[in-house]
């Protein structure tokens, strides 16, 4: 497959581990901050073919695991109490909310509909011009302009039965909650080759000198990954922390300008809420007032209360990378893909699923 | 090509079977009643479509001589959209349970054929499903002995569900069963993954994308018995990779025999367009649904004939040997990746869902 198999080359993927190798000389701690790499590291085996020097922490980057408990439980009440069409990516439908997850809001009747793309929603939207459409905006600066330019094209086109319920989170603050963390020990960073591709590669220049980090901003194919973690122990060896784009096919250093444009036009950077680790403070966007129509949190008045979260389930230590899945007590026990305690057991990209696949635990 | 040849298919199947003038359009409650109209709907040409001397009996149930050893499966079928690139409902129902059969080391002779259908599916397109039954029956030499039709309130089914029970002489030379898996085992695969499912993503509702890719739904019985004639008993296990996909089933497979399965992902055949579907749409192409496909565990020695073998036939042009039955890791299944890397595969908690980024 054209511009994949290219980055999938066995013997160029031996010839880095055997670079890594030859470079690393002590043990270092890398984070791979976006879910998508924690998926192609397991995915492609490659924590196994890894120096035992070099260690990798599956970080925050998971938006699944990230979005709030409160947020789900809006979404599974605007699905089931206020019979929206509730449009959602994937991989949100099977994350536990308080009381259950939109999976099972469907299974009792809900219309709630998987999608690839918000605009897509808005299609719904005027398709059902009866019925209201609300678009779960979740993800990373990645997913945020087309979620934003969802709420243009229904501004445009006059759409009063269409809002989006956002739960934007950005990465550098995330980066930067982690590193100041004073039980987190990470030595270096793989940035998110996709946020960056939007965001451009500035935002991390400045975390890099004050914490003196690495920082490199990686692709996701297993040849990308193998030569950002190169990159990384290469700087780690030489005492240098700067931020260098491994993914320089698609990342250019001031970004997607027209993506950002669209972004800033529909959001502000605000507090964001992140499920196990807390609030970061800027770290998220929420709907701008001059959209407010658009925006479900405002549209509907929805107040559900805050639900205590599994008090079993470390998830924030483990994103921030303090503690490894297995040293949690109900890893493999009560907490499994099939019955998560915690959201990062919930999707592929979460490290707790990850490191449960993984370790070949088997589900009875 | 594909395309090409799926819409003549369709063509001469309007042309063999053209429909019959009815006084309705759709189906109602009614035609499930078992009164009337019931019997109209089946004079109108469902008997005369599958006709064959037991089910021209119309009795309430089918009389068949069996002799021997004897395998019998069902199978319920609710695809959505009912209609997809490469085929329809119709010969899924047909080409599921005759596969279960095939599997089973069966020669698939009898079929029961039930429809529940909702209120208001047009009966041109229940016409159509019909047609296509018709010719998969044909072609994997089968015949409909029994059946019923059901019909449900508007909102209560999904268009058309079917359902299939066969009945099958086992191949005097078969000898199908998990249990006769040894250590060296090869596990050869007759074609390429995930197409048929990749086939019905391309056409659900929210999912749609341009492509061409085609359901690689068919009959397999002819194929598994000339394998059958020449392997025999050297043919430890057949099984076909139908929902939960290629992973699924080799999970399933290494669960109930005290050994582990070694699979290579390079030599897993897959279709160049299926494979940028699923990369896409962050789908495991190992996870996707499959149908006109089979997975054959044999013994070592007979392997490489058996490859050579399979691909003469066209129901096995992409065959490829993927994997080996090894003592190690007993009950669990290791991939190695492409670029050399190894990880367990495991089943999926439930429907595999397409990934945010």
């Amino acid at each position: 497959m054209k511009y994949l198999s290219e980055y999938r080359d066995p013997e160029l993927a031996k010839k880095y581990l055997e670079e890594i190798k030859n470079t690393v000389s002590r043990p270092w701690s890398i984070m791979e901050v976006c879910g998508g790499q924690t998926h192609s590291l397991v995915k492609n085996g490659i924590i196994e073919m890894l120096p035992k020097e070099v260690t990798m922490i599956h970080g925050p980057g998971c938006p699944v695991c990230v979005t709030p408990l409160n947020l789900i439980d809006k979404a599974v009440y605007l699905a089931l109490e206020k019979g929206v069409i509730l449009c959602s990516f994937g991989d949100m439908l099977r994350v536990p909310g308080s009381e259950k997850s939109l999976l099972e809001a469907k299974a009792e009747g809900a219309d709630v509909r998987i999608l690839y793309s918000p605009l897509e929603a808005v299609k719904i939207a005027e398709d059902y011009p009866e019925k209201e459409v609300v678009f779960f905006a979740v993800g990373f600066e990645t997913t945020a302009p087309a979620n934003a330019l969802s709420v243009i094209h229904a501004h445009r086109k006059g759409l009063k039965n269409y809002s989006i319920l956002a739960s934007h989170v950005l990465v550098p603050p995330a980066i930067k909650a982690v590193i100041d963390d004073e039980k987190s020990r990470i030595d270096g960073f793989l940035a998110a080759g996709h946020v960056c591709t939007i965001m451009g590669n500035a935002e991390y220049h400045p975390l890099s000198a004050k914490y003196k980090v690495p920082i490199v901003v990686t692709g996701f194919e297993p040849l990308d990954v193998l030569q950002g973690i190169l990159m990384v122990i290469r700087q780690l060896e030489q005492s240098q922390s700067e931020v260098e784009n491994q993914y320089a096919r698609i990342v250019r250093e001031e970004g997607n300008v027209e993506a950002q444009k669209v972004i800033h036009e529909v959001f502000e950077v605000q507090n964001q809420m992140w499920r196990g680790i807390g609030e970061i403070p800027m770290s998220g966007y929420g709907v701008k007032s001059k959209y407010a129509d658009f925006d479900a949190t405002k549209k509907y008045e929805v107040s559900i209360e805050e639900a205590p979260e599994n008090p079993e389930c470390i998830s924030g230590q483990i994103m921030k990378g303090i503690k490894k899945p297995f040293e949690c007590a109900q890893f493999g026990k009560k907490c499994k893909p099939s019955n998560p305690l915690g959201a990062p057991m919930v999707s592929s990209e979460g490290a707790c699923a990850a490191y449960y696949h993984f370790s070949g635990m088997v589900e009875a | 090509m594909q395309k090409i040849k799926s819409r003549e298919k369709k063509l001469r199947m309007q042309l063999q079977c053209p429909m019959p003038k009815l006084d309705f359009d759709v189906i109602t409650l009614g035609h499930g009643s078992g009164g009337l109209l019931t019997n109209k709907l089946l004079d109108s040409g469902v008997f005369d479509l599958l006709s064959n001397p037991i089910l021209d009996t119309r009795h309430d149930g089918a009389f068949l001589e069996l002799e021997g050893k004897t395998a019998f499966s069902t199978d319920s079928f609710l695809v959505s959209p009912i209609f997809f690139p490469g085929g329809n409902i119709g010969e899924l129902a047909v080409n599921g349970t005759v596969n279960d059969l095939a599997m089973c080391g069966a020669i698939p002779k009898y079929l029961s054929l039930s429809f529940i259908i909702e209120e208001g599916l047009k009966v041109l397109e229940f016409w159509e499903v019909l047609v296509a039954v018709k010719f998969a029956c044909e072609k994997a030499g089968v015949h409909v002995v029994t059946g019923d039709t059901k019909v449900v309130e508007k909102g209560k089914g999904d268009k058309i569900f079917i359902n299939t029970s066969g009945i099958g002489k086992v191949h005097s030379k078969a000898n199908i069963s998990a249990s006769n898996i040894k250590k060296g085992d090869k596990i050869i695969i007759s074609g390429q993954v995930a197409t048929h499912g990749m086939a019905i993503m391309s056409v659900r509702e929210g999912l749609e994308f341009d492509s061409e890719i085609q359901s690689d739904t068919t009959n397999l019985n002819h194929t598994i018995i000339s394998l059958l004639d020449q392997f025999g008993e050297s043919i430890h296990l057949l099984t076909d990779p139908t929902r939960g996909g290629v992973a699924t089933v080799l999970k399933e497979t290494a669960q109930s025999i005290d050994l582990g399965i070694d699979i290579f992902q390079k030599d897993i055949p897959i279709d160049d367009q299926v494979a940028s579907a699923c990369e896409l749409l962050g789908l495991d192409p190992l996870y996707v649904a499959n149908e006109g496909l089979f997975i054959a565990f044999v013994a070592e020695e007979v392997a490489e004939d058996f490859l050579s073998e399979l691909r003469e036939d066209g129901n096995g042009l992409h065959a490829k040997i993927i994997g080996t039955v090894t003592e190690q890791h007993p009950r669990q299944v290791i991939l190695e990746s492409a670029i050399g890397g190894k990880r367990v595969v495991s089943m999926l908690p439930g429907e595999q869902l397409p990934r945010i980024c």
